[in-house]
């Protein structure tokens, strides 16, 4: 049942809600459904962001539905250059974020549910969700196989990952939140979670590819209002709450005050590129340059998103040594990112000999460097 | 936590009552030197710390407390350490961020239990960290008074603040939660403090905002349960000055890279060409009206039209009149290059800064054909995906800024213009006064006469 609500009034409610003193024993179940109106990946993961740090969840757990448009979602501790076609996302127009949370890439679109489980660090217990959702899924449709795994994947028929989770903990608050596939573009999926970039050596979490189906193309009737009706009412008959899904507007200052300066801060180049761990890359391409094959080998340290060491070897005869070293010293520094180094490279040229020749071989170089960006 | 237990002791010294305190670490009695004197019955009296201070608060320095990694739940007893958020040498306070760890796909933060200042990292990124065994050592602060604050302000301003006295005693804060009320213009007097003898804690302050703003802040579980201390009765009220702020900013020093690097180089280069300037005002009410015209026939065809189509080719049949300002001349300044194209920047401005991407050969491109290349750059611009062809081989650069003002017709009614700041920069080794200025005067003939540009459209 979907019931659009003020939220104020109910979040009043469960926040301020102060205990008196003296051993008052809280005996009244509590709890609250909430679905996001934004396809926006950044405030939904602001709305997560804004409950684990603001709300009281001491006997009041939430669960948070929401869905976003096509994006790709790195985990807290990951490498996007590793983790998908970044060339590609920017062609297509795809998102990139970085969660708080730990764990593997995905990719959302609209046929991808979001479930976000959050309780205090004491009722963190990401099994006893999985569970809810297996129970969920089979009380609309009690033939389907589906099974969570040890590594807290739900898997269809034995075979088939459906839903991936990851989780953050803090002080006092925890969350965990999973995925649903229930009608999400695969093809579209596996291109771009597949990394065309080669030679990176890092520490940082890499994901396991799984196979992959939707529950729409099992069962047709499973759609995504199906399922997130389902699940809530599982979750609402387990902490004995109403069965209401409020819906919630993640740009909202009234209601969450603060939140878009946090949705803002996800957007930033330093959470989503500078917190790439420490990484480096050591490759190299071909060039044809007047019918002759040229190599061209290049090791570089990104730190923080930042190149912090450079370097780029071209033949000498090709290259002169002075426009290589003058390349290399110019990269550190710089932001690990095709805008950045087009404008740097530009700047650079200005100040070199205007040879036309030269300038079609530093074009060339440019554009093979920002193509593994 | 190791036990650290103060004792005051009292003693009449000179027919004042002066208090000094001992610390007392496990069993052995410390007496130290009074690092202040506190005086009854004085609520207004104003102390000044002078900076010498701090030497004497080295020596009332705090135990070095081991921090274990606290247990994370679910039965992890092992971590990855990925990112810290703290160094050696750091202060930090209770509840504030000391690293991220992960485990099994969950992300922790861990907070420090303590305010103190960080001694030592027991482990590098990507090491197993274990539950129950340490993680940091702090030096925990004992609880001082203020004096220390005193760094970087001027004594006078931090008395105020610092010395509020409530129920006859200082009012115990850290440095760090006096900062926080500060920062928000919180009175410590009025704040109850819910930690140990009546400390303020960073939780006070964030529910005595709560109070004031009424915003949803969590209300700790702590406060939540414990009952606030009761008020003595011989409560004796400071006299509370209010102070402007104090800026406790430090200017920060770092070296200059990457594209800024660049941008040096090239600018520093600039510099020793001299350039002049030159500005003008173009009345664009005529051009108004002629793209309105024209606008929903470019749209048709599924172009947006701006004014910039209408400046580029305007430029260009003036580049044609004036052909030495579409030429380069050399380092040495021995040859001059007049170039045949007239590939003309227009300035951007983007997420990433400023970038100028030009249109080619505008000499032999319509109106129209302006409008799509424009069109082309403008959306590549906005996703940062402008290739090197696009923003080099430029000759010639435009950039405008516009406004409506008032404005006197020949009749000297008022009517509202549209009236456009334009300014040249050129380079006076090979560019006079006079040919900017007549070239100037040809493009703002044109486009104040649109018709003008048909005559000498090639």
């Amino acid at each position: 049942m979907l019931i659009p609500f003020s939220m104020k009034n109910c979040f009043q409610l469960l926040c301020n809600c102060q205990i008196p003193a003296a051993g008052f024993k809280k005996t009244v179940k509590n709890g609250l459904i909430l679905q996001s109106v934004s396809n926006d990946v950044y405030q939904n993961l602001a709305v997560e962001d804004w409950i684990h740090d603001h709300m009281n969840l001491e006997g009041k757990p939430v669960l948070f539905f929401w869905r976003n448009s096509p994006s790709v979602v790195i985990g807290r501790h990951q490498n996007p250059w590793q983790e998908c076609n970044l060339n590609l996302m920017r062609e297509e127009g795809i998102k990139l974020a970085r969660r708080r949370s730990g764990g593997g890439t995905v990719y959302h679109d609209m046929g991808n549910i979001n479930l976000t489980f959050f309780t205090t660090k004491k009722k963190y217990d990401r099994m006893e969700n999985l569970k809810l959702i297996v129970r969920a899924l089979n009380a609309v449709q009690p033939q389907l196989d589906v099974q969570a795994t040890k590594r807290f994947d739900l898997l269809l028929d034995g075979q088939f990952k459906i839903s991936g989770t990851a989780s953050k903990i803090g002080r006092t608050t925890a969350y965990h939140h999973c995925t649903l596939l229930c009608s999400t573009d695969g093809t579209f999926l596996s291109s771009l979670l597949k990394s065309p970039y080669q030679g990176i050596r890092s520490n940082a979490t890499a994901s396991i590819p799984s196979l992959v189906k939707n529950l729409l193309e099992k069962d047709p009737t499973l759609t995504c209002e199906v399922l997130m009706n389902a699940v809530a009412t599982e979750y609402a008959a387990y902490h004995q709450i109403d069965n209401h899904i409020h819906l919630i507007n993640p740009k909202d200052e009234t209601l969450f005050p603060g939140i878009n300066s946090k949705a803002k801060e996800l957007q930033t180049w330093e959470w989503i590129y500078g917190k790439t761990p420490k990484f480096s890359i050591n490759t190299s391409f071909h060039v044809l340059y007047e019918q002759s094959h040229l190599e061209i080998k290049v090791f570089i340290d990104i730190k923080n998103g930042r190149i912090e060491i450079c370097n780029i070897e071209a033949p000498d005869h090709w290259l002169p040594l002075e426009i290589r070293d003058k390349l290399n010293s110019s990269l550190i520094g710089s932001k690990f990112c095709p805008t950045e180094t087009t404008m740097l490279t530009n700047i650079l040229l200005r100040t070199c000999p205007q040879d036309h020749k030269l300038n079609s071989k530093w074009n060339i170089l440019c554009e093979k460097i920002k193509g593994i960006m | 936590m190791a036990a650290v237990r103060m004792l005051r002791t009292w003693s009449r010294n000179a027919g004042k009552l002066i208090c000094v305190r001992y610390f007392q670490t496990c069993g052995n009695v410390h007496v130290l030197k009074p690092n202040y004197v506190c005086f009854f019955g004085y609520p207004s009296f104003k102390y000044s710390h002078p900076h010498h201070f701090l030497k004497t608060t080295a020596a009332l320095r705090g135990q070095v407390v081991q921090f274990k990694l606290s247990d994370i739940g679910e039965g992890i007893r092992e971590v990855t350490v990925k990112e810290w958020y703290v160094k050696e040498g750091d202060t930090v306070s209770q509840f504030d961020s000391i690293c991220e760890v992960q485990s099994d796909k969950a992300s922790v933060t861990i907070t420090s239990r303590y305010d103190g200042v960080i001694k030592k990292l027991y482990y590098n990124l990507d090491d197993i960290a274990y539950v129950g065994k340490p993680l940091v050592d702090i030096e925990t602060e004992a609880l001082k008074d203020s004096e220390e604050d005193v760094v970087e302000t001027p004594a006078v301003s931090h008395d105020e603040h610092t010395h509020q006295e409530i129920k006859g005693r200082k009012t115990l804060a850290t440095p760090a939660v006096r900062r926080l009320a500060m920062e928000n213009n919180i009175k410590l007097s009025e704040v109850v403090g819910s930690g140990k003898d009546g400390r303020i804690l960073k939780e006070d302050i964030l529910n005595y905002l709560e109070k004031q703003t009424g915003a949803i802040l969590p209300p700790s579980p702590k406060v939540e349960i414990m009952p606030p201390p009761p008020k003595p009765k011989d409560m004796t009220v400071p006299i509370l000055v209010s102070k402007p702020p104090v800026f406790t900013g430090k200017d920060k020093t770092e070296p200059i890279k990457g594209f800024q690097k660049a941008m040096v180089k090239t600018m520093s280069a600039a510099l020793k060409i001299p350039h002049f300037g030159y500005c003008d005002e173009i009345d664009l009410t005529e051009l108004v009206k002629l793209r309105e015209e024209l606008k929903p026939i470019a749209f048709a065809r599924g172009i947006k039209l701006s004014f910039m189509p209408f400046f580029l080719k305007a430029a260009s049949l003036g580049l044609l009149q004036f052909p030495i300002l579409n030429a380069s001349v050399d380092e040495n300044c021995q040859n001059i290059t007049y170039k045949a194209s007239h590939n003309i920047g227009i300035a951007m401005d983007t997420e990433q800064g400023l970038i100028v991407p030009n249109v080619k050969n505008v000499q032999i491109c319509s109106i129209f054909d302006i409008a799509t290349e424009l069109n082309r750059l403008q959306k590549l611009g906005s996703v940062g995906q402008l290739g090197t062809t696009d923003l080099t081989g430029g000759t010639f650069t435009l950039s405008n800024i516009g406004s409506a003002i008032p404005r006197f017709n020949q009749k000297g009614e008022v009517y509202k213009a549209q009236i456009m700041n334009v300014s040249w920069s050129a380079d006076h080794r090979v560019i006079d006064g006079a040919t900017m200025s007549r070239f100037s005067n040809l493009w703002k003939s044109y486009l104040e006469n649109p018709a003008f540009m048909l005559l000498d459209l090639k």
